[in-house]
């Protein structure tokens, strides 16, 4: 028998889970699948170098900052054009903008609709019946202060979706004084939206619901994440740390050496391939040491660095990290919420830096060769590798998303869900929200997963002997 | 009552998800006015939800994203048959976005490309997903890359990459009210905030690119670098241009233009008009990337059946 969920829901792009049932009706085996692709490592061959951050910015749109600035970085190693300290500190404000602005979308209008709302009828798990339960209030912070971080983006980047002001060398477009009033204005707002955030999640977290989203999914595996010279989280720039699951540094890899320790293994039945660490080896869906399945993201990143570079967020950070990594899927949350109080007060903290409004914005780019572009999307870890040709045209791409990395942990995180709350076939509306709630722990971006290929939706077909035997609705 | 609004993704990139949040505090109004029955991006409906709907129930269906596999096809016809209006939502669905370029080359190529030639994939076992017999599967990956336009009928289109919020909120009180016709008609120059520096009669040597060369402010093609401006549709106040970046021309052709490459190499041409052939050459090598370039978000509307080469 097969449950199928299409489209998967309250996430970026498409996907479908089939989940099959054994004779007594407990969960067997499930499969999370992508069934998008659309080929960017190819049709990116051609074309000009310095287009690559405005086409790859369109593999997501949400977050195209993250494809805008690893491009960017990729190119400023290729044509060997480090920008100067102005520009790296335009872009990192940028992209603290851009990480407040997405995580508040996942925890106020996708993921985090499960956590706030509990085990609620499918027509109030949206922001609208969100907005009924806590009030009218909530939900225009919500909207103004994604509003303020996207303004923020705009002022930097040039537009509010798919940026356009990171060029080889840094960026297009100086910060003026007033700007600058502007950002330092609108992101102290945004500290305070992130304190309440805090409280509003942690009301959940003390509640017996949350121990149950707690005890879905547990799974020991590595971790992988971007961190600085003193191994805090870094969205923009630094090395590359692996932990493994007992949380002891396996690896320190500078970005450009981040391709020689991971490798994809492909499935047929997903557009979406599985990358694992080279040296240990992909050993299926298993997790634990001896798999090289590793995870990234805000649970990645928080679970490889030792602390977090501003005060509030680390102050969160020893709360969070106390007994050491934690492996439970559903801590992504706390750590999401942690990065966004972290990414308001470096909005602040950099808008308050006088090297922000410099007029020394650009290096002029040398000769063209290869470059990698390493930065944390929302999502995780993110790699752009390109070759470049004497005219510095695009000869080879290699993207290696955010998304993807978690691919093989995201399909055992629903699969042990699933296994947790499926039993004797008895499958409704609720029971499937909570199996889909194990993949929206990971604000999944399928669009990016699927920049090769395509996406898939969520349905549920029950298949019973090899045989279609019922299609069920999610509100059965 | 309320109106019956949904939203829906092809081959996208979540952008124009993104950009309808991007009306911010209308979006409340918004919700005032009308309700979603169908948005996978925000709430929880499923194409079960969609089949059992009568034909005509929906009242307006956005539809973002190309057509690029057989389920975003599917989709786009059951949308079309649920809905009184159907409305092609940014570049994807118009124009084919940049997706669009992957029409220059082969579907084998680009599955090739990726799960074959690739550095940091192995796959001894040569797979290429295609599905798992009867248990998972995978829709096809078409041959081409479609817009909305060439699989079902199109009542109205907004344009952009994704739609700026100015172009948005005008063409959705315009279909609110029940009309079609939003958006304007003149070239991007007409807005551009560098237009004044515009000289009737460009003269230059060769084409810069915008890595290359230090920004003065003046317009972009005075200066050498090529700015889709005169090819393009106006509506986003020249967003890219204010922020030190040539137009790429995402909001696609003047209307009652439909080839926005051509119209563009027609400003081109009458840059190299009268010139002796070797600078007419020099001038036309420093394109480099011709369907990068002049084609970058409507390439699929050019090639609508994919496997062109460019030969430039």
């Amino acid at each position: 028998m097969k449950v199928s969920i299409d489209p998967i829901t309250r996430l970026e792009g498409h996907g479908r889970i089939d989940i099959f049932l054994d004779e007594k009706g407990n969960v067997e085996k499930a499969y999370t699948e992508v069934p998008e692709l659309r080929g960017f490592e190819m049709f990116c061959r051609g074309r000009k170098a310095e287009d690559m951050p405005i086409i790859t910015a369109r593999i997501c749109g949400v977050c195209p900052e993250a494809h805008h600035m690893a491009a960017a970085k990729a190119l400023d190693m290729a044509f060997n054009a480090p920008p100067p300290e102005t520009a790296k500190k335009i872009r990192e404000l940028l992209y603290n903008a851009y990480i407040f602005y997405d995580h508040a979308l996942h925890l106020y209008y996708l993921g985090g609709i499960d956590v706030l709302m509990g085990d609620v009828p499918k027509e109030e798990r949206n922001v609208v019946g969100l907005i009924k339960k806590f009030g009218i209030e909530v939900g225009k912070g919500v909207i103004k202060h994604r509003r303020y971080a996207m303004e923020i983006v705009k002022m930097l980047g040039g537009r509010e979706i798919h940026p356009v002001t990171a060029i080889p060398g840094g960026v297009s477009k100086p910060v003026s004084e007033e700007e600058r009033a502007e950002i330092i204005k609108k992101a102290e707002s945004c500290i305070e939206f992130a304190k309440k955030s805090i409280e509003i999640f942690k009301g959940v977290f003390e509640t017996k619901r949350w121990n149950e989203m707690l005890g879905l999914d547990t799974l020991k595996t590595y971790y992988m994440g971007v961190v600085d010279s003193k191994n805090r989280v870094n969205y923009y720039d630094g090395d590359v740390r692996v932990v493994s699951p007992e949380g002891k540094e396996v690896y320190k890899i500078k970005p450009e050496g981040i391709l020689d320790y991971i490798e994809e293994h492909v499935e047929e039945w997903s557009y979406v391939k599985f990358p694992y660490l080279k040296e240990i080896g992909w050993k299926g869906l298993v997790d634990g040491k001896d798999s090289g399945i590793y995870r990234v993201g805000p649970l990645g990143r928080v679970n490889v660095a030792d602390g977090m570079n501003t005060m509030l967020a680390n102050k969160e950070f020893k709360e969070f990290r106390k007994n050491g990594v934690v492996h439970e899927t559903f801590g992504y949350y706390h750590a999401r919420l942690m990065e966004l109080l972290n990414a308001a007060e470096r909005m602040h903290e950099l808008a308050n830096d006088d090297a922000i409004v410099g007029g020394d914005i650009r290096t002029m780019p040398s000769e063209p060769g290869e470059g990698v572009g390493v930065v944390e999307a929302a999502r995780g870890v993110l790699i752009h590798h390109y070759k470049l040709d004497d005219k510095g045209l695009i000869e080879n791409v290699n993207l290696i998303v955010a998304t993807t990395n978690n691919n093989a942990a995201i399909n055992m995180s629903v699969a042990n869900a699933a296994r947790k709350v499926i039993k004797g076939g008895k499958v409704d509306d609720i029971i499937l929200n909570k199996v889909e709630s194990a993949f929206r722990c990971y604000d999944p971006c399928l669009a990016c997963a699927s920049h090769a290929l395509g996406e898939t939706p969520i349905i549920a077909n029950i298949y019973w002997k090899g045989k279609l035997y019922r299609r069920l609705k999610k509100d059965a | 009552m309320k109106r019956k609004i949904a939203m829906y993704w092809g081959a996208g990139c979540g952008g124009c998800d993104v950009s309808l949040l991007g009306i911010h505090e209308k979006l409340l109004d918004l919700l005032d006015e009308v309700e979603i029955v169908f948005w996978p991006c925000a709430t929880d409906f499923k194409y079960e939800d969609v089949e059992k709907m009568e034909d005509g129930y929906i009242d307006i269906t956005f539809y973002n994203g190309a057509i690029r596999t057989e389920e975003n096809e599917e989709i786009a016809k059951l949308l079309r048959r649920k809905s009184k209006i159907m409305v092609a939502y940014g570049s994807c669905a118009t124009e084919g976005c940049v997706i669009g370029l992957a029409n220059l080359y082969d579907r084998e190529e680009i599955l090739n490309a990726v799960y074959l030639n690739n550095e940091t994939t192995p796959n001894e076992k040569k797979i290429i997903p295609r599905g798992k017999g009867e248990e998972v599967k995978l829709p096809e990956f078409l041959p081409a890359v479609k817009t909305l336009e060439q699989v079902v009928k199109v009542d109205a289109s907004i344009p952009g990459c994704p739609p700026p919020a100015p172009v948005l909120e005008e063409a959705l009180n315009a279909l609110l009210e029940g009309r079609m016709d939003f958006g304007k008609e003149v070239a991007l120059c007409d807005e551009c905030p560098r237009k004044d520096t515009k000289p009737d009669k460009i003269v230059i040597d060769r084409f810069y690119r915008w890595h290359e060369k230090e920004d003065d402010g003046s317009c972009f093609l005075a200066q050498g670098m090529i700015c889709m401006g005169p090819a393009t549709r106006a509506g986003c106040g020249g967003e890219c241009t204010s922020a030190g970046i040539p137009c790429t021309g995402c909001m696609g052709p003047v209307p009652k233009v439909k080839n926005q490459g051509i119209a563009m190499l027609s400003a081109i041409a009458s840059i190299i008009e009268n010139m002796d052939e070797e600078k007419e050459r020099a001038i036309i090598e420093s394109i480099n990337d011709v369907a990068g370039t002049f084609y970058k978000f409507s390439a699929a509307k050019l090639l609508p059946e994919g496997r062109f080469k460019d030969e430039s």
